[in-house]
C-alpha cells in the first residue's frame, strides 16, 4: 500500500511538473482518421469537409481565427482599415515560400482571388463586395470594396480562401492541373503521398516560416470506412486523432472513458453548426406564432443535449450561435415548461390537427432525436406523424415545402452577415433549396435590418442591430432552434495543441505537438 | 375435428408452439391494458441495466425508454404484421393457384408465368424496395410481405387442385353439372386445405421474421414499436447496453420458433398418411 501511495505522489508530481513546463516537444508521427476518404485535396477545387481538415494543413489563408473569431495573422501579418471602411490592406508575411521553394508575394494572393471566384462557390460570394484587388508592391494587397462589409475580415481562413501557387496553376487547366494530385502550398506540412483507401501522408515542412514549426515530423490520415472500425482502431492505438464526427455519438462516452484520452468539443466555432427545426409558417397550426412558441416551450432541448448528444453542445437561445459575431442571450427564454406550451396551443385554438414530422436522415442520432422530440410534442396534446425518408428524399419534401416540421443544422460561419440572417429574409425564401429561408418567415422589418447590418459601421451600430433583429426573431419563432451541436474530437492526451483556432483540427496541427 | 385436437394435442412439438402462440397473443391483445405506459415515453435514465428497478424490469433504452412497455406492444405490431401479410397473402394466392390448377391449359400457363415473375425476384429484396417506394407505414409493409409471399401459396394450391381435379368425387360432380366455382369451393378446396394451413403457420413465423427485418433497416413504421425495430435501434448501442436488442431479439426468436412448432404439429395432425394409431 505505502508503495502505491508513493508512486501516485511520484506520478502526481509528475504531472504538475509537465504541465507546468508545457515546452513543446519536436518530433513524433500522429495517426488521425479522415472519414470520408476526400474526393481531392486540391482546396481551391474542392471544399469537402475532409478535403478542408487535410489540406488546411498543406494550404494557408490570409488569416486564421481565434477561438473568439478574432483575426490573427497567418499570411498576413498586418491589415488596416480605412476611415469609410472601404478600403482594407493587407501587409504579407516575408520570407514565406512555397513547398517547392518560389517565394509567396502578393501575386499569388491576385491570382488566386481570380481562380476562386470561379472555382469556389462560397468565396464567390463572401467577395460580392468587392469592387478591386490591388498589389502596390510585393508584399501588400487591398481590397476596395463597393460598400462598407462588417464580416469582410471574416472571410479569409484557409477553407474559404486558400491561397494558390501562380506559378503552378496560372496559365494551365485547372481541373487536370498535375498539382491538384500533389498540391504544393505554403503550410507547415507538405504532401507526400495517398494510398486511396487507405491513408494520405503529409510531413513536415522544414522551411516553415515560423521557425520551429512545425513540431512533428509526419502526419498519417487513415482511411476507415466503417465507424465500429474506426472506434476500433482508437482503442487498439492505431489512431490517436479522432477529429468531430469520425465516430458515431454513442460510442464517445466509452472512447472518453479509455485511459490517457481527452476529449474536447473546442474547435468548431468558426462553423458553429447551429441545429433546428424548420417549422412551416406557410400553413396550418404553425402558421400561428402561438403554436410556434408553444413547440419551443414543449421540446425538452436539456435532455436531447444530455441523452441524444452525450452532454455535448449547448442548447441554442436564438438564430445565432453564442459563439457567432453580435450574439445576445437578452432574448425571450424558452425553458422546457408543458403546461405553458398546453396553454399556448388552447390559447391558438389547436385542436389536434395532423402535424408531419421529417427527422434528419443522417444516422442512428437524428432518429432517436426525431422520436424524443415526437414524445415531447405528442406529451402537449399535439398529434404528430413521423414521416421516414432518405437524405435525398427529406431535401426533396424541404425543397418543395411539403413538410410541417423538419430537423437540420446549419453552419454559421461567424458572422450574422455570413450565416444567419440568409435563414430569415424574405428574398431568400425560393422553392427546391433546403438551405436559406426554408421555413417561409416574411417580416419587412427583420429584412431591413439584415440589409442594414451587413453594411453598417461601426461594430457598435451593427451589435444595436443585430441585438434587435434576434430580439424580434426569438419573439416570432420562425424556426425551433435546438441545440448549438458540438463534435467532439477524441484524441490521447500526449497530444498537445491541437486545437487552438476556431476552425479546430482543421489547421490544427501546425501547433500541436507529442508529449512522449 | 375432434380427431384434429386429439393428434394435434398428442404431438409435443404441436402443444409447445400452441402455448406459445397463445401466450404472445394474450400478451398483444391485453398487455397494453396492463401496462398502459408508452413505449416511446422516456420514463427513466438511459441505459437502465434490466431488473435494477421493478417499474421497468427490462431496463430502459438509450433515450430512456421502457424496454419491457417496447415488447409488449412490439408483440402488437409483429403478430398483427404477421397475421394480416399472411391473410393477404392467402387471399391473393389461394384463388390464383386453385384457378390455376383447375382450369389448366392456357390460364394456367398466363397464372403461373405472373407468379413466376414474382418468384424470381429475391423477396427480401423486393420487400425493401416496395417499402422504400410506397414509404415505410404499416400498410405499405403488411402490403409488400403480401406481395412477396403469396406466389408459394398459389403454387402449393395449383399442385393440390391439380390432382384432386382427377379424383372420382369431382368428376362425379362434374358429371352432375355443378357450376366450376361450386366445385372448387365446396370439393376441391376443403380438400387441398390442410397443407395450406401447414404452410400459412409457417408464413406467419416469415412475415415476422421479414417486418423485424425491414424495421431493422430502418424501413419499419417510424409511428409504430416492434421488435425488429427496437433491434435496430439498439444494435448500434450493443457493446454498452446489450439489453436493449437481446430481449426483443429473444422475444423473436421464440415466437418464430412457437409457429413453427405450431406448423409441424399442424402437418403431423392433418397428415393422413401418417397413421394416427400406431405411434
Amino acid at each position: 500500500m505505502p508503495k502505491r501511495v508513493l508512486l501516485g505522489l511520484l506520478l502526481a508530481c509528475g504531472l504538475t511538473a509537465s504541465a507546468l513546463a508545457q515546452e513543446p516537444k519536436t518530433g513524433g508521427v500522429i495517426n488521425a482518421v479522415i472519414q470520408p476518404e476526400p474526393p481531392g485535396l486540391m482546396l481551391a477545387l474542392v471544399q469537402n469537409g475532409p478535403t478542408q481538415m487535410v489540406s488546411g494543413n498543406i494550404f494557408e489563408g490570409l488569416l486564421r481565427y481565434s477561438p473568439k473569431l478574432d483575426p490573427q495573422p497567418e499570411l498576413a501579418e498586418s491589415w488596416s482599415v480605412s476611415e469609410d471602411a472601404k478600403t482594407y490592406s493587407f501587409k504579407l508575411r516575408k520570407g514565406v515560400t512555397w513547398h517547392d521553394g518560389k517565394p509567396f508575394t502578393a501575386a499569388d494572393v491576385l491570382f488566386s482571388i481570380e481562380m476562386l471566384k470561379q472555382t469556389h462557390a462560397r468565396a464567390r460570394t463572401n467577395l460580392a463586395q468587392v469592387d478591386k484587388v490591388e498589389a502596390p508592391d510585393d508584399y501588400t494587397v487591398v481590397f476596395t470594396l463597393k460598400q462598407p462589409f462588417g464580416p469582410f475580415l471574416g472571410i479569409f481562413e484557409v477553407g474559404s480562401m486558400p491561397m494558390v501557387p501562380k506559378h503552378l496553376y496560372e496559365g494551365t487547366d485547372w481541373k487536370t492541373n498535375p498539382y491538384n494530385n500533389a498540391p504544393v502550398g505554403t503550410g507547415p506540412f507538405m504532401f507526400k503521398e495517398w494510398q486511396k483507401g487507405s491513408f494520405i501522408r503529409l510531413v513536415k515542412n522544414p522551411n516553415y516560416y515560423e521557425r520551429g514549426k512545425p513540431y512533428l515530423d509526419e502526419i498519417y490520415w487513415q482511411i476507415i470506412p466503417d465507424a465500429a472500425a474506426r472506434s476500433v482502431a482508437y482503442e487498439t492505438g492505431k489512431v490517436d486523432v479522432l477529429p468531430g464526427g469520425s465516430v458515431e455519438n454513442f460510442d464517445v462516452p466509452r472512447l472518453s472513458k479509455l485511459k490517457d484520452t481527452c476529449v474536447t468539443g473546442a474547435g468548431w466555432e468558426f462553423f458553429s453548426p447551429l441545429a433546428w427545426l424548420w417549422l412551416n409558417n406557410r400553413q396550418g397550426p404553425l402558421a400561428d406564432k402561438r403554436v410556434r412558441q408553444a413547440i419551443m416551450y414543449a421540446i425538452d432541448r436539456d435532455f436531447a443535449k444530455d441523452v441524444i448528444w452525450n452532454g455535448l453542445g449547448k442548447v441554442a437561445t436564438g438564430p445565432s450561435a453564442s459563439t457567432i459575431k453580435y450574439y445576445t442571450d437578452d432574448v425571450r427564454k424558452y425553458p422546457y415548461d408543458p403546461a405553458k406550451a398546453k396553454a399556448l396551443l388552447k390559447e391558438a385554438g389547436y385542436k389536434g390537427e395532423k402535424i408531419r414530422l421529417l427527422p434528419l436522415a443522417y444516422g442512428e442520432t437524428w432518429q432517436r432525436w426525431g422520436e424524443a422530440v415526437k414524445q415531447n410534442l405528442q406529451d402537449v396534446g399535439m398529434t404528430i406523424e413521423t414521416i421516414a425518408t432518405d437524405v435525398a428524399g427529406g431535401n426533396q419534401k424541404i425543397g418543395d415545402w411539403d413538410y410541417d416540421i423538419a430537423f437540420t443544422y446549419l453552419y454559421q460561419y461567424g458572422d450574422p452577415a455570413l450565416g444567419v440572417g440568409r435563414n430569415y429574409i424574405s428574398s431568400n425564401i425560393a422553392k427546391g433549396q433546403v438551405f436559406n429561408n426554408v421555413e417561409g418567415y416574411s417580416n419587412p422589418e427583420i429584412d431591413k435590418l439584415f440589409a442594414e447590418g451587413a453594411t453598417a459601421t461601426p461594430d457598435s451600430k451593427r451589435k444595436e442591430i443585430y441585438d434587435k433583429a434576434q430580439k424580434i426573431l426569438v419573439e416570432d419563432v420562425p424556426v425551433a432552434w435546438m441545440l448549438e451541436l458540438q463534435f467532439p474530437t477524441i484524441m490521447r492526451c500526449k497530444v498537445k495543441n491541437l486545437i487552438t483556432t476556431g476552425i479546430g483540427v482543421n489547421d490544427g496541427f501546425k501547433d500541436a505537438w507529442l508529449d512522449k | 375435428m375432434k380427431q384434429f385436437w386429439k393428434s394435434m394435442l398428442k404431438s409435443p412439438s404441436g402443444v409447445i408452439g400452441l402455448v406459445i402462440l397463445l401466450f404472445a397473443i394474450s400478451v398483444a391483445v391485453f398487455g397494453p391494458m396492463l401496462f398502459p405506459n408508452s413505449p416511446w415515453r422516456m420514463v427513466q435514465r438511459p441505459f437502465l441495466p434490466p431488473f435494477t428497478l421493478s417499474n421497468v424490469p427490462l431496463g430502459t433504452d438509450a433515450l430512456g425508454r421502457d424496454v419491457f412497455a417496447g415488447m409488449i406492444f412490439g408483440a402488437r405490431v409483429s403478430l398483427l404484421v404477421g397475421l394480416v401479410s399472411t391473410l393477404v397473402a392467402l387471399v391473393v394466392g389461394v384463388p390464383i393457384g386453385a384457378m390455376a390448377g383447375y382450369f389448366g391449359g392456357k390460364v394456367d400457363d398466363a397464372l403461373m408465368r405472373f407468379t413466376e415473375f414474382f418468384q424470381t425476384i429475391p423477396s427480401f429484396a423486393l420487400a425493401i424496395v416496395l417499402v422504400a417506394i410506397l414509404q415505410p407505414s404499416i400498410y405499405s409493409i403488411v402490403a409488400s410481405i403480401a406481395v412477396v409471399s403469396w406466389p408459394p401459396v398459389a403454387r402449393l394450391v395449383r399442385g393440390e387442385v391439380l390432382s384432386l381435379r382427377t379424383r372420382e368425387y369431382v368428376q362425379a360432380a362434374v358429371v352432375t353439372g355443378q357450376s366450376n366455382s361450386w366445385i372448387i369451393l365446396r370439393e376441391i378446396l376443403p380438400n387441398a386445405l390442410s397443407p395450406v394451413i401447414v404452410l400459412a403457420s409457417l408464413m406467419v413465423a416469415t412475415a415476422i421474421l421479414l417486418e423485424s427485418s425491414l424495421s431493422f433497416l430502418g424501413l419499419g413504421d417510424p409511428n409504430l414499436i416492434s421488435w425488429g425495430y427496437m433491434v435496430g435501434a439498439g444494435r448500434t448501442v450493443i457493446r454498452q447496453a446489450w439489453w436493449i436488442t437481446v430481449f426483443p431479439g429473444v422475444a423473436i426468436l421464440i415466437s418464430v420458433l412457437g409457429l413453427n412448432l405450431i406448423g409441424e404439429g399442424l402437418n403431423d395432425a392433418l397428415n393422413p398418411r401418417l397413421s394416427r394409431e400406431g405411434r
